[in-house]
């Protein structure tokens, strides 16, 4: 087909968007991935018991915040990213600050830590079902994300896979922070951070894969 | 003697008449929109031209690869961000695509250069309207019966006889114009550098 041909069929039909943008799209499927991901955690972890005696402390709400952070920034990200020619550098700044504040304040609570102590206040009482909690939960999110993602157009799919992996391992860290009990700022700064990573890491790996449009 | 049409719009930025005329097209104007598709061809056509050297057959499928994409994603396109961006992002996930499937090495390469070339291109375009700024002040400088025949053939391109028609000039003193017009110009232009 000549050019000027396909030009003149394109131009024929009715040229004003329907659906949704983006930002519905992808904050639907985060909220659905988030439900699902609440509902298992409830079921096969259960919310810490002292919940309402938890809620008094700051650190409940700073192990809360972060999650909230990574959650807001990623999804600003994931919907810049989720179309040509837009870039999500501020958003990775915010996130990047939120996790360095996180690192300082657990230097400055190890630092009056004496030192034998310090890898046990790290490591506390859960840290491995932290991680796995916190990537498990993850899955809904991150199928449901990078389903939506895949109707609109990323042209950086490593990056747009790596935002929606972040928004899935933050919504997955909120709703894990409601059933574990780890109160100390090196926990959080550990483990946390790293069960948020890994779906990160899985998302700029699938990005490529999965999200190829026409 | 007419006036001179469209010439005012060819110097505007590429970015302003893009925008406006994709506004155009979502508001419901589909001439507007043919019209922007046929501009980002020609747009298209220059970049995948200057990057698939070694695949010159493989150009035309591309632009109109290209062309099909724009228009399927068209929504993902919103009014407060800039739309050379957007189609240029279209343009380079299009052409990565293709090399990929032709020589995965050649993807690599072209990826590494767009990263660091997204600055040059800019500059480029900065370099470009300067340089039609200073075109247009060169040219403001020469009487009207130089200066339109210029403007006419050696800029819009169009044929001698059509700017004879359109300016009510003969052929002869088009061709006149052409040539004293592109001396004095050569002249300004070296008395200011």
């Amino acid at each position: 087909m000549k050019t000027d041909a396909l030009i003149a069929m394109l131009a024929r039909g009715p040229i004003a968007a329907s659906g949704p943008g983006p930002v519905p799209r992808l904050a639907l499927a985060a909220a659905a991935g988030l439900l699902i991901a609440a509902v298992a955690m409830v079921a096969a972890l259960g919310l810490r018991s002292d919940l309402a005696t938890a809620a008094m402390l700051p650190m409940f709400w700073l192990k809360l915040a972060l999650p909230l952070v990574v959650v807001a920034a990623s999804l600003a990200a994931s919907s810049r990213l989720a179309r040509p020619g837009d870039t999500a550098i501020g958003a990775g700044v915010v996130i990047a600050a939120a996790v360095l504040a996180v690192w300082a304040m657990a230097a400055r609570d190890l630092s009056v830590v004496p030192a034998g102590a310090r890898i046990a206040a790290v490591v506390g009482q859960s840290a491995g079902s932290c991680v796995a909690g916190i990537a498990t939960l993850s899955l809904p999110l991150m199928a449901a994300l990078l389903l939506a993602m895949r109707e609109l157009a990323p042209t950086r799919p490593v990056l747009a896979g790596a935002a929606a992996g972040a928004l899935a391992g933050g919504g997955a860290a909120g709703v894990y922070a409601l059933h574990c009990t780890e109160m100390a700022a090196p926990f959080l700064a550990t483990w946390y951070v790293l069960g948020m990573a890994i779906p990160a890491a899985a998302g700029a790996w699938l990005g490529p894969r999965l999200l190829r449009w026409t | 003697m007419t006036p001179l049409p469209n010439y005012r719009a060819d110097l505007n930025d590429v970015e302003d008449e893009l925008k406006a005329a994709m506004l155009a097209a979502l508001a419901g104007d589909n001439r507007a929109y043919a019209e922007f598709l046929r501009r980002c061809s020609l747009h298209l056509r220059a970049y995948f031209r200057r990057r698939l050297s070694a695949f010159p057959d493989d150009v035309e499928d591309l632009v109109q690869d290209t062309l099909l994409a724009l228009h399927n994603q068209r929504q993902t396109w919103r009014p407060t961000q800039r739309l050379t961006p957007w189609l240029y992002a279209i343009a380079r996930y299009k052409l990565i695509d293709l090399l990929r499937s032709r020589s995965p090495r050649r993807a690599v390469e072209v990826v590494l250069d767009e990263e660091s070339a997204d600055a040059a291109l800019i500059d480029q375009d900065a370099l470009a309207q300067e340089a039609r700024r200073d075109l247009l002040k060169l040219l403001a400088l020469l009487p009207e019966r130089h200066r339109l025949p210029i403007v006419l053939v050696k800029i819009e391109g169009r044929s001698v006889a059509e700017a004879a028609q359109q300016t009510g000039m003969s052929e002869s003193a088009v061709k006149i114009g052409i040539h004293r017009g592109m001396k004095s110009l050569a002249a300004h232009a070296a008395a200011r550098a």
